[in-house]
C-alpha cells in the first residue's frame, strides 16, 4: 500500500542506492537508466535498458522491486521504456567520476557519436590522465567496455564505450 | 490477411531473424582463435538475442494468446520460423561467418533505419535501439572482410568463395511478399526495392576496399520468409529446442 507520505523524491533517493550489477561502483541513477518515477496507487518506475541483450536488465528490475519492498512499498510496477534509446551521455557527472576512481575511463562526451564510437578520439588513462593510450581490444569484460592500455604508466584499463 | 495478422507476422519475422542469427553465433562461443573475436562474437550474439526477445514479447502481445518469448523460440517447428535462408546457413570457416554477417548486417542496418520511421511506435522504438548496435557490428565485421580480402592469397581466395556461395541467398532479402507490401502501406514500412539499390552501393564499397569481386546477380534461392527452409535449420533448432522439448516448461 502506498501512503500519501511517499514522494517521488523519496523513491528516487532509495533507487540511488541500487547498484548496477555489472559495475557495482555505479548506481542505476548514476547510469541514467531510471527515466521516471510516478507515485499514485502504485509506484511506477520507468527503466531504460542499456543494450538490447544486456543480461543485467532483469537483475536490475528485481533489485528495484526488492529495494522498494524493503522500504514498505508493496505495489511496484516496472515499465521498460525503449525510446529514446539509452546513451552514455545520460551517465551523471557523479557517475563519471566514480567510474574514473574505479579505474574505468568514462565515455567521451558530446560531439559526433559515430566518430567517438569509431575511436577517433584519445581516451585519457583513468590512473595517470595521460592521453597517450592505445586500444588493446574493442571488446572487454562486458558488452559496454573496451580494453585499453596506457603507454605512459603502462597500466591496462577499461574504457566505457560511448554509444 | 488483415492488417493485424500482417503486423503480427512482420514482427515474428524480425524476431526469427534475430534469434536464428544469434543462435548461429552462439554456436561459435568458446571456439574463436583469439580473445578479442571471442568477446566480440559473444557480445554481438547477445545483441541479437536481446532484439529477438523484444520482438517476440511484442508478438505475444499482438497475438493475445498468452504466448511468451520462450514459447515462440522453443515450441515452434521449423516451418513456423520465417527467417531468411542466408542467416540459417552453417557457420563454415571464419571467412564464411564474416561474409554472411557483412551481407546480412548491410541489409539489416538499412532495414532498421527505415523501421525507425515506420508508424508502429513499438517497432520504431526497438529499431532505434537495435540500429545503434548493428551499426557497430557492421563496422567491425567489414574491417575483418577487408583484412581477409586484402590479406594473403589464401585468405583472399577463400573469402571470395564465401561471398560467391552466399550471394544466391541475398535476393530473398529484397523480395517483397504480401506481408512486406501490406506492412509498407499500412505502417509506412520500408520500400525494399529502393533499399536494394542502396545495399548494392554499400556492399560494393566494402568489397572494393577488400579487393574482392562483387558477384553478378544470378539465380536466387528463396522460401525462408514463407517457412520453406534449407535442411540446416532443422538441425539447428533441434539442438536449440532440445531442453524445452524434453522437459517442457523447465525453468530456473
Amino acid at each position: 500500500m502506498v501512503t500519501s507520505t511517499i514522494t517521488r523524491e523519496q523513491v528516487l533517493e532509495w533507487l540511488s542506492e541500487v547498484p548496477d550489477p555489472e559495475i557495482p561502483v555505479l548506481t542505476i541513477t548514476d547510469l541514467g537508466i531510471v527515466r521516471e518515477v510516478t507515485v499514485n496507487d502504485a509506484v511506477v518506475v520507468d527503466l531504460t535498458p542499456t543494450y538490447s541483450g544486456c543480461p543485467a536488465t532483469e537483475v536490475i528490475e528485481q533489485s528495484v522491486v526488492d529495494t522498494l519492498r524493503d522500504n514498505g512499498i508493496e505495489d511496484v510496477q516496472i515499465k521498460r521504456v525503449l525510446s529514446p534509446p539509452w546513451t552514455t551521455d545520460w551517465i551523471t557527472e557523479d557517475g563519471r567520476n566514480k567510474l574514473r576512481d574505479y579505474g574505468i575511463a568514462p565515455p567521451a562526451e558530446g560531439g559526433s557519436k559515430r566518430d567517438l564510437l569509431y575511436g577517433k578520439r584519445a581516451i585519457a588513462c583513468p590512473r595517470c590522465a595521460s592521453q597517450h593510450t592505445q586500444v588493446v581490444s574493442e571488446f572487454g569484460s562486458t558488452a559496454c567496455k573496451a580494453s585499453y592500455k596506457c603507454n605512459d604508466c603502462l597500466e591496462p584499463f577499461e574504457y566505457f564505450k560511448c554509444i | 490477411m488483415n492488417k493485424d495478422q500482417v503486423l503480427l507476422n512482420y514482427v515474428l519475422r524480425l524476431g526469427d531473424n534475430a534469434l536464428i542469427l544469434g543462435q548461429r553465433m552462439v554456436e561459435l562461443v568458446a571456439g574463436y582463435p583469439e580473445l578479442e573475436e571471442e568477446l566480440a562474437n559473444a557480445n554481438f550474439a547477445l545483441d541479437y538475442m536481446g532484439q529477438a526477445r523484444m520482438f517476440y514479447t511484442y508478438a505475444g502481445e499482438l497475438e493475445g494468446k498468452g504466448r511468451s518469448e520462450d514459447d515462440f523460440a522453443f515450441l515452434r517447428d521449423e516451418n513456423e520460423f520465417h527467417n531468411f535462408l542466408l542467416i540459417e546457413q552453417p557457420n563454415g570457416h571464419f571467412g564464411d561467418s564474416i561474409a554472411k554477417l557483412v551481407l546480412f548486417d548491410s541489409f539489416y542496418l538499412l532495414l532498421l533505419e527505415a523501421l525507425t520511421r515506420c508508424s508502429d511506435n513499438r517497432i520504431a522504438e526497438i529499431a532505434a535501439r537495435a540500429e545503434k548496435e548493428i551499426r557497430y557490428h557492421l563496422r567491425h565485421n567489414a574491417q575483418w572482410l577487408v583484412r581477409l580480402g586484402d590479406g594473403t592469397e589464401e585468405s583472399k581466395s577463400r573469402v571470395q568463395e564465401s561471398i560467391d556461395s552466399l550471394w544466391q541467398y541475398t535476393g530473398e532479402l529484397f523480395a517483397a511478399d504480401e506481408i512486406d507490401q501490406v506492412f509498407a502501406e499500412s505502417c509506412d514500412g520500408p520500400d525494399l526495392e529502393a533499399m536494394q539499390g542502396q545495399w548494392h552501393i554499400n556492399v560494393k564499397a566494402i568489397l572494393d576496399a577488400a579487393t574482392l569481386t562483387m558477384p553478378e546477380d544470378g539465380w536466387m534461392a528463396s522460401g525462408g520468409k514463407q517457412g520453406r527452409h534449407s535442411e540446416h535449420l532443422g538441425f539447428m533448432i533441434a539442438e536449440m529446442q532440445y531442453l524445452q522439448r524434453t522437459h517442457e516448461g523447465a525453468n530456473w
